[in-house]
């Protein structure tokens, strides 16, 4: 009969050599099972005299022991190695790309808007809004501009019939400028006013910086106190911290605008390079809006005492801005809906614009 | 408005430089938009001497020349036939750059003959035109001396006028101004009048002195109209772009830029009876000298004689009574209309003239006689002839009414501190007449300003010219913490731009206008909103739509290539003519593959469910109702009649969306389908102030929820909607969410029946559910979907 230290290596043997689990479970079973030949000798030694029986019984437990183990040992080795095999069997090419996505646009004249508006909110502004078919009134006349006014033919306005008067002269108009929300502005607000007024424009005009639509963003200051010098320091501020350089040349220009008294235009400091645009210093000079004080008329036609009240306006063009900021150099473009250019110039829809967080992150690219 | 240096100095007396002159205009309101100065160009140049000319021993027409700079002999090769020992010309030295090719000259090898530099013609360094030899300077011209200072060199400046300073549409406004700004002196004005030797022949009447105050007419017999125009004025006229065309038509055109003086000169042979100034009657038939027919209206004022209607007043001449070669008796017009009138008849019939131009912003009402006897002077002078008496009709008596000006609100309107001996200074050098009057300054202004209303203008007079840059910029005082600056409507706007971006689309902005050839399907009244004149024929129409834009923008990209195509843009509708009749909708469109073939597959074709939960996200993303809203199957008809749906609130109509109509499509030129969505913004109910409010609280259960599927079969034109509304509503407390995980038809169901599977979730509040429980809720789900929609469990 086969002694115990023969079995134990025999076994141990057998356990080491164990290709698998299944291997090492009939192995384990062979010798622990129900009729394994380790539990066979337990049962057997209830037949020895009581003083062998303790002395067999601790040789058969050491070497229970020791199978066990060695058993355990083993699986956790054929585990691993099975783990491994699965694992590298599950490999894949990380490299492959990613499910394809689609990241939308915001289009930069929104982009605009939201930067512009950010910036004038810190200043105290609202903003107001009005419609685009415009009676004349409002559009011309309540701006200092009666019919036959030079200003008037210099708009190159769009007409709709008026369908309750036959008179070309009742015509309605799609409004020229942002400015007749100055009006309705006044006609429904006391001052202090403090407003912008963002919105679509019309001109018959096309070419690389004209398009028979386009945007402007109109602002309003109205009370009792509010000078030129004002209007310098709102607008300095607004293209400061619009085009965010720290340091920007601006100058401005006595110009004329029916509707302001004194008027001026605003131009600031540029670099023009061959394909690039500087802006804030330079020795060029970017003509980038339009202002001046209101005029004594446009309040009276507003509604408001020109004796008691005064205050600026100021007119941008906010597809110029995105032009000048975002470096995009045609204006029609911007109208096209090519989604190639909307890819390219448009904006994430996560960046959002704010005084507190920045204008736009990484300068609004997208990945 | 464009002039020349000498033009300028004509009326000014000044030392200041091109550049300092065009500084100066530009800070006083005359914008600078082109300087063009030749002499900018020529740094290097310099004049030098032909010392020795022979012919180039490999060419017969170019010669070798030795030129001297002053410093240094140097070998050319030149090509000029002109060229000469002893000419003194103008020598490029090798490195300068040519204005006219804008090159730099290199050391040249011409025919085995090395060059060191070259002389010049009149076209190379952009001083002129002449190309056919070299230029040729007086024998005692000195050599070495820089280019510019020996050229006869006239700086062109050319300003933008803007409409309040008609004045300054001649050169002598321009003078002003700047005289006024402290650049130089305004010389005296000397015209020197013609006494006439005779009486006019042509007697002249003014009908309607309210339109024409006054009116002058000057006989001049005997003139020759073939005369040359002096140099002097011919290279002043063509370098302001103006042909020279004979010398009475010369004369007119330079006292216009000269003076902002208009005039016109009738060929007194072909009047006939006097001159009669009034308005036309209505339909009086007017042939302009541009050949174009005008039927007048009884506004139009007229410069008739016996024939009718001879020149339209301020605005343009007659073809039949104008001045030829051979005119010899002429009548010379200096007249004052009424500025109203002039831009009444011109903006009516859309005629474009300088005199026009002029007339309807101001000419100086007392400069007629001036301008008469200036223009009689230099037709004198030019074509010899004999001068009548001047006829005057009406009084040069124009005196403009004082404004008063408040010296301290140049500081409280436009926060500049100016002195008030200061601010009188200004107005004085402008021509204004300045009185104090107790605190303040009554100025009346110069004849020649017709701009000068109220206290504003003169506050402006004086800041244009001290300057806007010394007024301090101040930043806005907050007076108090700024409300918030979007209204609601406003911000919700920008949040669904941002949500339809973030769901992958990308935002346009299209036109307001589109074509009316293709905006007919997407009208919701019969009303066409037509502008008068359309920039082009495709943009006649205000849009009553988003849509037909979105897909003229697809249309191009398709044709482009693109395979897929998610646009979207916020904007107006319109509705009707009137101010107001406009909605803001975001409205998108989508053609295509969700994307392009991927190596994982899941690609697949756009279809109305995406147009959906477009519609469903803006509604939410605008703070809608969007779960609680119906959908009814009533969109309008430029969707498919099938495939489309309307998000409502009863009556109110929050979006429509679903597939296009393919007859639509097939207007468009657009193969396949296209699924879009319409949000009516301004239809979406704003949150009744959201001041104070806080969210429902939460209530969490601790208890498992239960998922169970049941599937039902119910007649095929049952709305899924009303089935799963009706599952919902079996346990409004228990049954927490409703899905639709499979829609079945065919094969094992009855003719005109359908599948519709649900998954439900059961949630337990008090305790975790017992199977009986479960049992219980499905079976009243059962009983609800049969009740509601006939609706049986599918075994």
């Amino acid at each position: 009969m086969e002694n115990i230290e023969d079995l134990q290596n025999r076994l141990l043997a057998e356990i080491a050599a164990a290709a698998d689990l299944k291997a090492l479970d009939e192995t384990r079973v062979a010798a622990l099972g129900k009729k394994g030949c380790i539990t066979e000798k337990m049962k057997g030694l209830g037949a020895l005299p009581v003083e062998e029986k303790i002395a067999a019984g601790k040789k058969l437990n050491l070497l229970k022991t020791a199978v066990e183990n060695a058993v355990e040992k083993r699986k956790n080795e054929l585990e691993t190695l099975e783990l491994n095999r699965r694992l590298a069997e599950e490999s894949i090419d990380v490299t492959l790309p990613v499910r394809p996505e689609t990241q939308g646009r915001i289009h930069p004249v929104s982009k605009i808007y939201e930067e512009v508006v950010a910036i004038f909110g810190e200043m105290g502004f609202e903003v107001a809004e009005g419609p685009d078919i415009e009676d004349q009134f409002h559009n011309f006349n309540a701006l200092n501009m009666p019919a036959d006014h030079p200003a008037r033919q210099m708009q190159d306005t769009f007409y709709i019939p008026n369908p309750d008067s036959a008179d070309f002269d009742d015509s309605y108009v799609v409004r020229t400028h942002t400015s007749p929300v100055q009006i309705r502005t006044m006609e429904n607000k006391k001052p202090p006013i403090r407003i912008i007024a963002p919105g679509r424009t019309y001109r018959s005009d096309y070419d690389a910086t004209h398009t028979p639509m386009f945007h402007q963003v109109e602002g309003l200051v109205i009370d009792k106190t509010t000078t030129m010098a004002h209007l310098k320091g709102c607008l300095y501020d607004f293209v400061r911290a619009f085009f965010e350089v720290d340091n920007i040349k601006v100058r401005y220009r006595p110009s004329y605008f029916p509707f302001t008294e004194p008027s001026a235009e605003m131009d600031i400091g540029c670099k023009k390079g061959k394909d690039e645009l500087k802006i804030g210093e330079g020795n060029d000079w970017l003509e980038i809006l339009g202002c001046g004080m209101v005029h004594p008329k446009v309040l009276a036609a507003g509604g408001i005492d020109p004796d008691e009240y005064q205050g600026f306006a100021f007119g941008v063009g906010l597809d110029r801005l995105a032009m000048l900021k975002y470096g995009i150099p045609d204006l029609r473009t911007f109208f096209e809906s090519d989604l190639r250019w909307l890819k390219h110039y448009g904006f994430v829809p996560l960046d959002e614009s704010s005084m507190t967080g920045g204008l736009s992150n990484n300068g609004g690219l997208a990945r | 408005m464009k002039f020349t240096l000498s033009w300028l100095k004509e009326h000014l007396e000044t030392t200041a430089t091109v550049d300092e002159i065009a500084e100066t205009l530009t800070r006083v309101g005359l914008e600078v938009e082109e300087v063009f100065n030749p002499a900018a160009k020529l740094a290097g140049f310099t004049t030098a001497k032909v010392d020795e000319c022979v012919m180039h021993p490999d060419s017969d027409h170019l010669h070798l020349l030795k030129v001297n700079t002053g410093k240094e002999v140097l070998q050319v090769v030149c090509g000029a036939p002109n060229v000469k020992k002893d000419t003194i010309g103008i020598f490029a030295p090798v490195g300068v750059i040519i204005p006219c090719y804008n090159e730099k000259l290199t050391v040249g090898k011409i025919r085995g003959v090395e060059s060191f530099g070259m002389l010049c013609s009149e076209k190379e360094l952009c001083i002129g035109e002449d190309h056919n030899g070299i230029i040729s300077l007086p024998a005692e011209t000195p050599i070495g001396v820089p280019a510019a200072e020996v050229l006869a060199i006239d700086p062109v400046f050319e300003i933008s006028i803007t409409p309040n300073r008609a004045e300054c549409l001649g050169v002598r406004g321009v003078a002003r101004d700047l005289a006024a700004a402290g650049l130089g002196r305004l010389k005296p004005l000397n015209i020197k009048k013609t006494t006439g030797t005779f009486k006019s022949p042509v007697a002249i009447r003014v009908e309607d002195k309210e339109a024409c105050p006054v009116y002058t007419g000057r006989y001049i017999r005997g003139v020759n109209n073939k005369a040359e125009t002096p140099k002097w004025m011919k290279d002043r006229l063509a370098a302001i772009g103006l042909h020279s065309i004979s010398p009475l038509v010369d004369v007119t055109n330079y006292i216009n830029y000269d003076l902002a003086r208009p005039l016109h000169v009738f060929d007194a042979d072909k009047l006939h009876g006097g001159l009669v100034i009034r308005m036309a009657k209505e339909g009086e038939k007017f042939v302009s000298l541009e050949g174009k027919e005008y039927a007048l209206d009884n506004k139009s004022l007229g410069i008739c004689d016996d024939d009718g209607v001879e020149c339209l007043g301020g605005i343009m001449g007659g073809m039949e009574k104008g001045c030829s070669a051979d005119t010899v008796n002429v009548l010379l017009e200096s007249a004052y209309f009424k500025p109203s009138v002039i831009a009444r008849t011109g903006r009516h019939f859309q005629i474009e003239s300088d005199s026009r131009y002029r007339n309807e912003r101001w000419v100086d009402p007392n400069s007629n006689i001036a301008g008469s006897d200036y223009a009689t002077a230099l037709i004198l002078e030019i074509c010899g002839g004999e001068a009548a008496e001047i006829v005057v009709c009406g009084e040069e008596n124009y005196r403009s009414k004082p404004v008063s000006l408040r010296p301290e609100r140049v500081k409280t309107l436009a926060g500049l501190d100016v002195p008030e001996d200061e601010i009188v200074r200004i107005l004085t050098a402008l021509g204004f007449e300045v009185a104090k009057e107790g605190n303040t300054l009554k100025a009346v202004s110069p004849t020649w300003r017709g701009d000068i209303e109220c206290e504003a203008d003169l506050v402006e007079e004086v800041v244009r010219m001290k300057g806007l840059d010394d007024i301090p910029a101040v930043s806005m005082p907050a007076d108090e913490f700024p409300k918030q600056t979007l209204s609601p409507a406003q911000r919700r706007a920008v949040t669904v731009r941002h949500e339809l971006a973030d769901r992958g689309m990308f935002e346009t902005v299209t036109w307001s206008f589109t074509d009316s050839k293709l905006a007919g399907f997407f009208r919701k009244s019969s009303e066409a909103v037509k502008l008068t004149n359309p920039i082009a024929a495709e943009l006649d129409e205000m849009r009553p739509s988003v849509l037909p834009n979105l897909l003229i923008g697809a249309g191009k990209n398709i044709a482009r290539g693109a395979g897929s195509v998610s646009l979207f843009e916020v904007g107006p509708e319109f509705y009707g003519r009137r101010p107001g009749e406009q909605k803001q909708v975001a409205a998108g469109i989508r053609y295509g593959m969700t994307s392009k073939k991927c190596w994982q597959g899941g690609e697949r074709a756009y279809d109305v469910f995406d147009a959906k939960a477009d519609a469903l996200a803006a509604v939410a993303a605008a703070n809608g109702p969007w779960d609680s809203a119906q959908v009814t199957t009533d969109a309008p008809t430029y969707y498919h009649p099938g495939r489309s749906g309307v998000l409502r609130l009863g009556k109110n109509v929050l979006a429509c969306f679903g597939e296009l109509h393919p007859s639509v499509l097939k207007a468009f030129d657009i193969k396949g389908r296209v699924v879009a969505f319409e949000v009516y913004l301004d239809n979406i109910p704003l949150p009744r102030g959201t001041g104070g409010k806080s969210r429902k609280k939460l209530e969490l259960s601790p208890f498992q929820s239960v998922d169970k599927d049941l599937a039902f079969v119910v007649g095929k034109n049952v709305p899924a909607s009303s089935v799963v509304a009706a599952a919902k509503n079996a346990d409004k407390e228990h049954i927490t969410d409703v899905r639709v995980f499979d829609v079945y038809e065919g094969a094992n169901l009855p003719e005109g029946k359908k599948s519709i599977a649900l998954g439900l979730t059961f949630q337990p509040k008090e305790k975790t559910f017992t199977d009986a429980e479960i049992d219980a809720l499905m079976k009243k789900v059962v009983l609800e979907v049969g009740k509601k929609t006939d609706g049986i469990l599918r075994q």
